[in-house]
């Protein structure tokens, strides 16, 4: 990439393109001696918390569970656990958002206040509060309390983001449909909302990756999902193999939101150039 | 009802403890994010390419993954280390950081180029443009999106009771317990308290927005 004009800088001279490349180089040097570093924490026999002194992580005794098939077959359980209730999640979250937008732009006060009273609710308290909630309370079971938490807390965030969308737009789009004779109800789904869904779509995707992170919490509300898959794998086995097992949760929750992610950006874009 | 205030004092100890997490994993998120959002807009490629990769790694990690690092991994490779609280205020503020650095960089970059090319053809320096031209547009649309992730992050403070940090969600929960006849009242009391927090901080956010949006 080449350097441009922002609107900190101006596109760099000659001087400044030399002096530039001289810090890059002295940062890549800190980051590889930080990266050394790291792997040499990592190599040397290490000393828990208990004084007791173990191999180091790098010893390949470490490894040996991840030799077993039976291993990944559980973990692969938990990750369809984790992307099942964000999968449901998702889909039950965006169905409330469009409820609860259209109820708070209801021109009829009966229904405007109380939703309104209501999303502030459950968007100011914790999910992790809301599923220990619905698990004690409702006694559903664990799988039920994560995904109905999930559904109300981002329901409600997603359906601030869809009103927004829906104030944003020309105040004509609303005139049009009503001029036609479609009715407010059918203005409001027909014509608004695709829009609004569209212009808000950067910010809808961001909102469902912090859903399917947010899945995670059925790790304290004990939902069998990956992290508690994860931290039962290496109760099991024992502590010895506990930084193992993590690595291998960090890396499958890292490819799974970086895809969704990617995912989320390429639609954002597609629908943009469409739009323009 | 009465449980409530039966346990006002364990209640608001909780209280007190859910502040301090969000106070001090504000902070350190804060300085975190100040420090990255630094490199990610700065002519220096490679710092750049870090504070990016930086970023993309700690906002795809669920917050449960890295207290699960901080609680039960990291034990074992270290000797000796700090109580619990601290482990929390570290995993909420690194956890917290990538938010806060892009609130700021989006702050920054949302500033029109041709702002900084009028204040440098009229002869100010780059300091001057900074501080006199580019930083008092970004703050005023900095400033809601950075309160929206301190509501987050208030909310996330929960998770820290789940490791072990006697906040509101580990009073809640212990309540719960040893009161199964009072689950809702107990349950609804402590979501008040976070709501104490976070209502007032949406509408002073929303406040501001009014205020500082600027007609372009």
């Amino acid at each position: 990439m080449t350097a441009q004009a922002t609107v900190l800088y101006d596109a760099p001279g000659p001087k400044a393109r030399s002096r530039s490349r001289v810090i890059s180089v002295v940062g890549i040097l800190g980051l590889l001696a930080l990266l050394g570093w790291v792997i040499y924490r990592l190599a040397i026999p290490q000393i828990a918390a208990n004084g007791a002194e173990t191999p180091p992580i790098l010893d390949p005794t470490r490894w040996e569970p991840l030799l077993e098939p039976q291993v990944w077959q559980l973990i692969g359980e938990g990750a369809l656990a984790t992307l099942g209730a964000a999968a449901v999640g998702m889909v039950g979250a965006l169905i409330l958002a469009v409820l609860f937008a259209f109820g708070r732009l209801s021109s009829s006060a009966l229904i405007r206040v109380p939703v309104t009273v209501i999303l502030e609710f459950f968007r100011g308290m914790p999910v992790l509060l809301m599923m220990l909630f619905i698990l004690l309370v409702a006694s559903t079971g664990a799988f039920l309390a994560v995904v109905i938490a999930l559904v109300v807390y981002n329901g409600a965030i997603l359906g601030e983001a869809l009103r927004a969308g829906i104030l944003s737009l020309n105040r004509g789009q609303r005139e049009a449909g009503l001029s036609i004779g479609l009715t407010p109800t059918r203005t409001r789904l027909l014509i608004e909302l695709p829009q609004a869904f569209t212009q808000m779509l950067p910010i809808l995707m961001a909102q469902l990756v912090v859903l399917l992170k947010d899945t995670s919490l059925g790790y304290i509300v004990g939902y069998f999902e990956l992290l508690r898959t994860i931290k039962n794998l290496s109760t099991f086995f024992g502590n010895y193999y506990m930084f193992t097992f993590w690595l291998v949760g960090a890396v499958i929750y890292l490819v799974i939101n970086l895809a969704v992610s990617w995912l989320g950006r390429r639609a954002a874009r597609a629908v943009a150039a469409k739009r323009a | 009802m009465n449980v409530l205030f039966e346990n006002a004092e364990l209640i608001l100890s909780g209280f007190l403890m859910t502040l301090r997490m969000l106070l001090f994993g504000g902070l350190g998120a804060m300085a975190l994010g100040l420090l990255v959002a630094t490199m990610r807009i700065s002519p220096v490629a490679s710092l750049r390419a870090f504070a990016t990769a930086y970023t993309e790694l700690f906002r795809n990690v669920p917050l449960t993954l890295i207290f699960l690092f901080m609680v039960f991994v990291l034990p074992l490779l270290t000797p000796d280390l700090p109580p619990y609280e601290v482990l929390a205020v570290i995993a909420l503020a690194t956890y917290t950081s990538p938010f806060v650095a892009e609130a700021l960089r989006s702050g920054i970059n949302g500033v029109p180029v041709g702002q900084a090319e009028a204040a440098r053809s009229i002869g100010l320096g780059f300091g001057q443009t900074l501080t006199l031209i580019v930083l008092p547009q970004a703050l005023r649309m900095v400033v809601p999106p950075l309160i929206n992730v301190f509501i987050a992050l208030t909310k996330n403070t929960s998770v820290a009771g789940g490791f072990f940090v006697g906040e509101l969600f580990f009073t809640a929960q212990t309540l719960a317990n040893a009161n199964g006849n009072a689950v809702i009242p107990i349950l609804i009391g402590v979501a008040c308290f976070y709501l104490l927090i976070t209502v007032p901080l949406g509408l002073v956010a929303a406040q501001i927005e009014k205020k500082v949006r600027v007609a372009r």
